[in-house]
């Protein structure tokens, strides 16, 4: 039972709690709010999770592209306007992503979003940004197959991230043994599914590959790794080719670790690990094994544009450890060749920027010039790293040139007479052999 | 005088040659070979690597065990290359003339992953004799893993003055290895080989054995059998092994639904917000470690320890909290627990977020709990066993605290009948808030564990409860002993589901034979039986 002071405490006590939670919340809705006064601005969405399970990756862009545009305005904005974030949090949930690029759009009225970053939601707010007709700039990695007019993709295609590190595999390590690894989700089924083709029309017998799905989140990794460990003593080079999604690696790469399995003998290429993700784990057991990007923080370049752009991003985030990663130079290329396209057609328009867009050059972060390409994709190169004692990559290959993305796999029976083209076809799905525009039905 | 002018003369020529001898020539081989680190270019780096360990120069050990330390330092514009000690001092490497210091433009020579199996290889085969056991051992099993034509040589001389025996065994394998992948052996050396492979019996031997190539048909039909007879002694093993890792699932599956079995089971709150007090303890081990890691750096093994009574107080205390704050005015309206403790989850989820960002913690692992043994054919790494071992230690202890302490006996009194335990005069309201306490504070030391094997993220918690809600309903809800026998049913059940089903169907059949057995026996595998449960 409650006496009476107790319950005043009580009371008071929530009183008070409530006070605090509607001030928070005031405070909440004022810097929501006070944004709209302004009309001199340009806005700019950003559509990434701020809570649950992928804020673990999203925050970081997020704070890239705010980063990004107070750069912006220290050179005096675009069209002689100040750019504006307008920041919304569709916390991981693959609906929610729809609905608040619907508020961007139609009620903030901003002219590009910078976001997702999982396939399922770039497919869930697909349908919005063409109703709508506004640009979505995609910054991840993702299996390809395919090609829209509103969206453009600055993250690896299978053919500039997948592709190139099973080369490596081959030409330096003599891999004859494969294990495809993954999450069991959409990125990394048709990536294995491209990469499986891939391999047969190398001459890899069926027998040599294994593929292995385990649900988010994996944390038991027991079995699976014994199973690699017996798959790989068949007397034949064998590598991972992990596809893990990002958080279930940590507890992977510590069973590989405490199994004895070392790069030297099994090595592990892993297409969703960068600093980000070593950040949260001890990485000397991992010494050697691969991961292939387009961008790492560790490449030196020339005229020390890499390095700059580390230095400012740690002054910007007052955090002199915060790492950079893969992801946020996919950023960083998108949001220059908007700026550029944008002064260009001198209009934040979506039509015109999204006609002027292709060809569209803006420098990558490793020293070279990226291009947008009519189907949408960038030109991008592809690095391996060989994970250092101290979480960050040591580049052990790069492909020679810049090596321009495939929004359609050639090696899938399904897609390789498909192209995407937005600027001579104005069709994402252009089939070369029957000369016909699927449309927007697959 | 002219005999002392002579001898003068003679001892003077003599110096000049010991001198012309002591000095190594330059630009010979081994010099050559030395210069070709500071090129930066891995198939260099191998090509020094092959010479220098094959030149016999005293200075061969030190310069590849130091490229395989990241201790060669290689200066591109002068082209010298430094050896620098494990105590800090350098040496050239070319001349093994002590340095001053390393010039501020070189850095260590890179290696990629050939490299590092060729440095193993080098270095094995002179380490062959060291003085050290371990590291002759080592030195042989990396010379049977490479296999090397080059190093038959050494592993004779080695075997021939051998006395340990198991460094004889792993130098006899490490011989046959050479021999059966050597095209000028003799069948008889061959076999010999087969036998010896057969007898160590492991994924390794029989990777060598299937992988040899073409090899005289006695040879084979030798090996042929010797595969067998290992694949069938393996099959056995890796039947021990799933029954092991059953286990350790089982332990993890126990560790994290422990503190529910008390919540749930005992007092009969649904608390969603279960999770969240393993990832509680989890941070406070985190932070632990912190606190140790920037001021006592010389404590990161005993951080484990710190951290357990830590994370039971501060989950315990949250716990407490939670029970005093939101709980008490729910009992007995289910439906309400579970919203408001599953909005309390996503409320320390986020709470945890601003705190310590989204991203995960790195917790490190104390000495004691990384790498592996091998008892046979298994391999069993310290983290699972130690975890298994903390798990039944703390499902003892807890055991015993309910049968043998004043407070268990109070517990128990108010979940049988909580009227008459309040009339025998027993604060029931304060036992309520110590059992949730209890449980939460379990599943804080929970945390400390699962730190050791998972992220440490925000979302820790929620990848438990609901493998942990399984484990409590199946094992029957009230009873420690049924959580127990539950978990490890389950985790055994998965581990031998897992290699013919893979990982996520395997997860799907679990389920579906929970479901199906709960329908048969709606109470779990334990029932409690009498008054209380009708209640």
């Amino acid at each position: 039972m409650l006496t009476k002071s107790t319950r005043d405490r009580a009371a008071s006590f929530s009183r008070r709690g409530v006070l605090a939670a509607t001030a928070g919340l005031m405070l909440g809705l004022a810097s929501l709010t006070g944004a709209k006064a302004a009309d001199d601005t340009i806005k700019v969405g950003v559509l990434h999770s701020l809570s649950g399970t992928m804020a673990i990756s999203e925050t970081t862009l997020k704070d890239t592209i705010l980063f990004l545009i107070d750069e912006q305005n220290k050179k005096g904005g675009v069209l002689g306007k100040k750019l504006e974030a307008v920041v919304v949090d569709p916390a991981s949930n693959w609906p929610l992503f729809a609905e608040k690029a619907r508020e961007l759009i139609t009620k903030d009225k901003v002219s590009v979003v910078f976001g997702c970053w999982t396939s399922v939601s770039r497919k869930s707010v697909l349908p919005v940004f063409k109703e709508l007709n506004n640009i979505l700039f995609y910054p991840v990695q993702y299996e390809g197959e395919e090609s829209e007019r509103n969206v453009f993709y600055t993250g690896a295609a299978p053919n500039q991230q997948a592709i190139p590190a099973v080369d490596y595999l081959m030409k330096e390590e003599k891999v004859k043994r494969w294990v495809l690894a993954g999450t069991d989700y959409v990125y990394p089924r048709t990536t294995n599914k491209i990469l499986e083709a891939y391999l047969k029309s190398k001459g890899v017998a069926q027998e040599d590959i294994m593929i292995n799905y385990t649900p988010f989140g994996h944390s038991d990794w027991q079995t699976i790794v014994a199973d690699i460990k017996k798959f790989g003593s068949a007397g034949k080079k064998t590598a991972v080719v992990s596809t893990i999604n990002g958080d279930a690696n940590v507890p992977f790469y510590k069973e590989l670790g405490n199994q004895g399995i070392k790069a030297k003998d099994i090595p592990v290429v892993a297409f969703s690990v960068g600093e980000e993700e070593l950040a949260g784990i001890d990485t000397k057991p991992l010494v050697g094994h691969l991961a292939a990007w387009n961008y790492f923080e560790s490449i030196k370049t020339k005229d020390g544009s890499n390095e700059k752009f580390i230095k400012d991003w740690q002054t910007y985030t007052k955090n002199p450890k915060r790492v950079t990663n893969d992801p946020m130079e996919a950023h960083v290329i998108g949001f220059a060749m908007w700026v550029k396209a944008v002064e260009k057609v001198k209009s934040t328009d979506p039509d015109k920027v999204i006609d002027a867009l292709p060809g569209i050059e803006a420098p990558n972060l490793t020293g070279g010039v990226s291009k947008m390409l009519p189907n949408h994709h960038i030109t991008k190169p592809v690095f391996i790293g060989e994970i250092k004692g101290n979480g960050q990559f040591d580049v052990v290959w790069k492909t020679p040139g810049l090596v321009a993305g495939d929004a359609w796999s050639k090696e899938l029976d399904g897609s390789k007479d498909l192209i995407g083209d937005w600027v001579g076809k104005k069709c994402g799905n252009f089939n070369t052999k029957t000369n016909k525009c699927l449309g927007s039905g697959s | 005088m002219p005999t002392k002018l002579s001898a003068r003369f003679c001892s003077f020529v003599l110096s000049l040659f010991l001198i012309a001898f002591a000095l190594p020539a330059f630009a010979g081989p081994f010099e050559d070979a030395v210069a070709k680190f500071a090129n930066d270019d891995f198939s260099d780096t191998e090509e020094a690597v092959g010479v220098i360990a094959s030149s016999g120069n005293k200075l061969a050990f030190p310069i590849i065990s130091a490229l395989q330390d990241g201790r060669l330092m290689a200066d591109p514009d002068s082209k010298k290359v430094y050896v620098t000690g494990t105590d800090g001092k350098s040496i050239d490497a070319a001349t093994g003339e002590a340095v001053a210091s390393v010039p501020d433009s070189a850095s260590a020579v890179r290696l990629n992953n050939r490299l590092r199996r060729s440095v193993d290889a080098a270095l094995g085969s002179l380490t062959l004799q060291s003085p050290d056991v371990g590291t002759r051992l080592q030195a042989a099993q990396s010379v049977f893993k490479s296999h090397e034509e080059t190093a038959l040589e050494a592993v004779d001389a080695a075997l021939a003055k051998e006395s340990n025996k198991s460094v004889k065994t792993a130098l006899g394998e490490a011989r046959a290895a050479i021999l059966l992948f050597k095209s000028d052996a003799t069948e008889v050396e061959k076999l010999e080989a087969v036998a010896t492979l057969k007898a160590r019996g492991d994924q390794e031997a029989m990777a060598l054995l299937t992988g040899m190539g073409d090899q005289p048909p006695s040879v084979t039909k030798a090996a042929a059998s010797a595969i067998s007879s290992i694949q069938s002694s393996l099959a056995v093993w890796s039947t021990v092994q799933n029954a092991w890792y059953g286990l350790s699932l089982g332990s993890v599956l126990l560790l994290a639904a422990i503190g529910l079995a008390i919540t749930f089971g005992v007092m009969g709150v649904i608390n969603m917000a279960h999770g969240e007090m393993v990832m509680i303890g989890a941070y406070t081990t985190f932070v632990v470690q912190e606190v140790i890691r920037t001021r006592y750096p010389g404590l990161f093994d005993y951080s484990l320890l710190i951290a357990v009574p830590l994370a039971f107080v501060v989950a315990g205390a949250i716990g407490v909290l939670i029970e005093r704050s939101i709980i008490r005015f729910l009992y007995g309206r289910p439906l309400e627990t579970l919203l408001a403790t599953w909005g309390l989850s996503l409320v320390l989820q986020q709470a945890v977020r601003t705190m310590f960002g989204p991203t995960n913690r790195e917790v490190g692992n104390p000495s004691w709990m990384s790498g592996a043994f091998e008892l046979g054919q298994i391999t069993i790494t310290y983290n699972r066993l130690w975890i298994l071992c903390f798990t039944l230690a703390v499902f003892a202890i807890l055991l015993a605290m309910l049968r043998y302490s004043a407070i268990g006996l109070e517990m128990r009194a108010v979940t049988q009948n909580r009227r008459m335990a309040a009339s025998m005069g027993i604060a029931t309201s304060r036992v309520d808030a110590l059992t949730f306490g209890l449980g939460s504070g379990i599943a804080g030391i929970a945390g400390v564990a699962l730190s050791q094997i998972d992220n440490v993220s925000p979302n820790l918690g929620q990848s438990y409860i609901i493998d942990s809600f399984m484990v409590v309903v199946f094992g029957g809800v009230g009873n420690l002993w049924g959580t127990l026998v539950g978990a490890f049913t389950l985790g055994i059940a998965n581990k031998f589901l897992e290699p013919v089903a893979g990982a996520v169907l395997g997860k799907i059949a679990i389920l579906v034979l929970i479901i199906l057995f709960i329908q048969k026996r709606p109470r779990g595998l334990f029932a409690l039986k009498g008054r209380a449960v009708e209640a």
